[in-house]
């Protein structure tokens, strides 16, 4: 009897990328629920644009470098950039901001490096960068949460705003508009008040709830919980968040303790803003992470030690995505220098 | 420790120490330990391979034609690291010619071919018993090696040439098998605990151990049980059962050391080299056969299992014996068999034919069913993504991925940096890949063109030095001729002013002669004999003769 011919192993757990990648999807649901109940339709705004826009330009891709579509496509990895994308941009962006955003993330920040496994830059991150950097004013439009002022514009007010670009009709956008609350004390603080009088100001003190900005709290709270089933499930490292959180908390402590009245405290560092999003979520994208224990822990906490120098002392609202993109320029160094010792081998490094 | 105080551990895994990574498997193993181990029956014909084990072929003993008995050495050991093989039965040498065995290059080797003659006629062979005790190491590691023993384990390494005596503490007896599927030690064990027990002592005894540690994997109860009453009922002090945690590859030589010593052997390094000495529970059994029986290795257990095959069981076949057969004994194939492995299905050897036979590394013959394993349907796979799930489950603690990345982009100098070759190919980092990249195959593709790079470069080194040394020799041939010349001429020029002396001389002689001569000639003529007072008629006749002599001599000019 004749046999076909095949190498070992035989043996496969069936574990696949568009089985990771789901999961990943499925974590960002219930912080992604949170981020539509307290930001509004925007929200889902950005993320039915984001998806459909990288979804057809990575199909495009794909045709244009001769790539089988099919299973590309369906790995995945374009919808969590996707996703990604939409949750960090702010909620009334307007839909050609998220449309760049998008392009770029796919075309430039993924398949120009080959696409998928070859891209050094998280796509989301380049994506975002590039309209922060050059849409400064429009990065800037998010709705005051659920329950903060008048709370965000109806399902028509912003089909307006986010498809023409103006307020409606009797309103205008300073109106509708609200900074985050990163951003607000940041602001105020570089004017010289400190953290105490923006908390019990007459309209920003309604932004802070009890832990760190109203709605952010759950968003990030729930993130947090999708992050953790996903190291439960094994689909991402532990190294990565928890090194992220704790040089956070660790590094906003510092100051925190150093000086209170200008530096806010490590409970509103990690549950403001996309704290959570990108511990779980962006900083583990493993393509353009550490791929070393090691140099894991180190990725995550430079980013951490990063994104708070921007947000405390840079010119942006929040500083995460480009210290994702920083932290990523890195990568063949940590991993070359934190290779594990191989069994058998002595501690020095030969 | 007492005898009577070997406790097995296997509750609790207390004293046992763990190696990185490793993965869980599903085992398998209850399909093919439902039955004792049966005695596949003789077969027609035997083809014994010369390369069984790692290192050297043996020296062909027989010919052609020649009668054989059951356990007569075919072929000897040559140099230090190579095995005898032996017959498994006896008959005639029908052939020694090329033929296909199990071997990952899927090339022919020598074999030797035997018809058996069904009279089971055993050679002559010397049976040493529990005496033992009272032969030195040298002498029992001579009769270890002559009885073809090699590790059973799969790793087919010659198991005396590790029996150094010196400097070793700990005998690892490893009864782990903790490839999926393979039982065959399993029931080893549970059969023969006494006989792998007795082998263990006259390898300690050899080797001059301190302690002898027998372990095996928690998922084998019968087996543990079986080895602890062996084990307290042998003289060794120092012998204990350690049940260690089911986690693949804790079989691994290294990984096991690493399990029950604590203790790394050096990436460049041998077991030795941290006291330890690690046989498998099958070769302590094969050389507890060649002491107490006298047999040579010439049979073993193999696990005939898989959803692929009727009944699923273990044999103790003889080596030789085909493939083909043990599976018929076996029941046969089903129809929806689809693949034939010798070992198991993480390290196992894909045959594309039964038509080979058993060899001393046939632990197992695993015939396949989609159920056991999925066969890659197409080459193409997804990209890295660089998860990292390789890192943790590598037991070398190595980076897959960045071999990965070097093996497939062919920057070697990057892989072996990374230290491709301390990859043991146990396959968990392509078991766990989300991607489903071969790993395991870029490494050995890689891993064997560097050796083919570095062959190629040693074979263009030795041509040009080679080329180097012709030019040399070339060059000082033309010296040596120039010097020889210049010496010849030196020489003449030398010779030439003794020889103008020489034949100064000889002339000098010569003329001297013919001066002598001429004088001779001269005074001849001149003085003429009894010429004295003669007469005046006389004095005319003599003239007139004279004057005749001369006008003749006129004539004649």
């Amino acid at each position: 009897m004749l046999f076909k011919k095949a190498d070992a192993p035989y043996l496969s757990n069936n574990s696949n990328v568009q089985q990771l990648m789901l999961k990943v999807i499925y974590a960002l649901i219930p912080g992604s629920i949170a981020m539509f109940w307290f930001f509004g339709w925007g929200v889902l705004f950005n993320l039915l644009i984001a998806i459909s826009v990288c979804l057809a330009s990575e199909t495009m891709m794909l045709k244009f470098r001769r790539r089988p579509v099919q299973p590309a496509l369906m790995d995945g990895s374009a919808l969590v950039t996707a996703c990604l994308l939409a949750l960090a941009l702010p909620p009334l962006a307007p839909w050609w901001l998220t449309t760049i955003a998008s392009l770029f993330a796919i075309v430039v920040g993924k398949h120009l490096y080959g696409g998928l496994g070859f891209n050094p830059f998280n796509p989301a991150m380049v994506g975002y960068v590039v309209v922060l950097i050059s849409f400064p004013r429009e990065m800037t439009l998010w709705t005051p949460p659920m329950g903060v002022g008048d709370g965000w514009p109806g399902f028509m007010d912003t089909v307006t705003i986010v498809f023409s670009g103006v307020a409606p009709v009797g309103q205008t956008m300073d109106a509708i508009t609200m900074a985050t609350p990163i951003d607000t004390l940041k602001t105020q603080i570089n004017l010289a008040y400190d953290t105490e009088y923006v908390r019990a100001h007459r309209v920003y003190g309604e932004l802070f709830g009890p832990v760190s900005g109203v709605g952010w709290e759950w968003v990030n709270g729930l993130y947090l919980l999708g992050g953790i089933w996903l190291i439960k499930q094994g689909v991402i490292d532990k190294r990565i968040p928890l090194s992220f959180i704790i040089a956070l908390i660790l590094i906003s402590n510092l100051f925190a303790v150093i000086d209170y009245s200008s530096y806010s405290s490590a409970l509103f560092h990690t549950l403001s803003g996309g704290t959570m999003l990108a511990a779980f979520f962006i900083a583990t994208d493993p393509v353009s992470a550490s791929t070393t224990p090691k140099g894991r822990i180190i990725y995550g906490a430079g980013i951490a030690c990063i994104a708070y120098i921007i947000r405390n002392w840079g010119g942006y609202p929040d500083g995460i995505a480009f210290a994702v993109l920083l932290m990523n320029m890195t990568v063949p160094l940590l991993d070359y220098y934190t290779q594990p010792r191989t069994y058998g081998k002595s501690e020095r490094r030969s | 420790m007492k005898a009577n105080d070997n406790q097995t551990l296997h509750d609790d895994h207390e004293g046992v120490w763990t190696f990185h990574g490793g993965i869980k498997l599903p085992g398998h193993k209850d399909l093919s330990t439902q039955t004792a181990i049966n005695k596949l029956p003789a077969c027609e014909h035997y083809t014994v391979p010369l390369n069984q084990h790692i290192g050297a072929d043996g020296e062909i003993l027989v010919a052609e034609g020649e009668r054989v008995l059951k356990g007569q050495m075919l072929a000897k050991p040559r140099g230090i690291i190579s095995a005898a093989v032996h017959s498994p039965v006896s008959g005639t040498v029908e052939t020694i010619a090329e033929h296909t065995f199990p071997h990952p290059s899927g090339l022919a080797g020598l074999s030797i071919t035997i018809k058996n003659d069904y009279k089971d006629e055993w050679t002559e062979h010397e049976i040493i018993g529990d005496d033992f005790i009272n032969r030195s190491s040298h002498d029992l590691r001579n009769v270890v090696r002559d009885a073809g023993i090699v590790g059973l384990g799969g790793a087919t390494f010659p198991a005396a040439v590790k029996q150094t005596e010196v400097g070793i503490e700990t005998l690892i007896l490893n009864g782990v098998e903790c490839e999926p599927y393979i039982s065959c030690d399993d029931m080893l064990m549970r059969e023969h605990a006494t006989e792998i027990v007795k082998g263990a002592e006259i390898v300690a005894h050899i080797i001059n151990a301190e302690k002898c540690i027998i372990a095996i994997e928690d998922n084998k109860p019968e087996a543990i049980a079986s080895m602890s009453q062996a084990a307290a009922e042998s003289k060794l002090d120092n012998l204990i059962v350690q049940s260690v945690p089911t986690i693949y590859p804790s079989g691994g030589e290294r990984q096991l050391i690493k399990v029950i010593t604590g203790k790394e052997v050096p990436v460049d390094g041998l077991p030795a080299d941290i006291h330890v000495l690690c046989h498998n529970v099958a070769t302590s059994y094969a050389i507890y056969k060649a002491i107490y029986k006298g047999e040579p290795l010439i049979s073993r257990v193999v696990t005939l299992t898989g959803h692929g095959i009727n009944s699923p069981q273990n044999i103790e076949a003889a080596i030789g014996a085909p493939v083909k057969t043990c599976v018929e004994y076996c029941g046969g194939y089903k129809d929806d068999a689809s693949a034939l492995i010798m070992g198991g299905p993480m390290m196992g050897l894909s045959l594309e034919t039964d038509e080979l036979p058993i060899i001393k590394a046939t632990n197992c013959l695993l015939v396949t069913t989609s159920e056991d394993i999925s066969l890659p349907t197409s080459t193409a796979h997804m990209p890295c993504i660089r998860c990292g799930k390789c890192v943790e489950v590598c037991p070398a603690n190595l980076l897959p991925q960045q071999l990965y990345w070097y093996s497939a982009s062919k920057d070697y100098d990057r892989a072996i940096e990374y230290n491709l070759f301390d990859c043991i190919e146990c396959g968990c980092c392509s078991y766990v890949c989300p991607s489903q990249i071969p790993l395991v195959q870029y490494y050995r593709y890689a891993k064997s063109d560097i050796w083919e790079q570095e062959r190629d470069r040693k074979k263009s080194d030795m041509a040009r030095e080679r080329h180097e040394r012709r030019l040399e020799r070339i060059e000082k041939q033309k010296r040596e001729r120039e010097e020889k010349l210049k010496k010849k001429r030196e020489a003449l020029a030398k010779n030439k002013g003794s020889r103008d002396k020489e034949l100064d001389k000889k002339k000098e002689l010569i003329a001297q002669a013919l001066a002598r001569v001429n004088e001779k000639k001269s005074t001849k003529h001149i003085k003429a004999q009894n010429v004295d007072n003669l007469t005046e008629e006389q004095q005319k006749q003599i003239a007139e003769v004279d004057k005749r002599r001369a006008d003749m001599k006129k004539d004649k000019h």
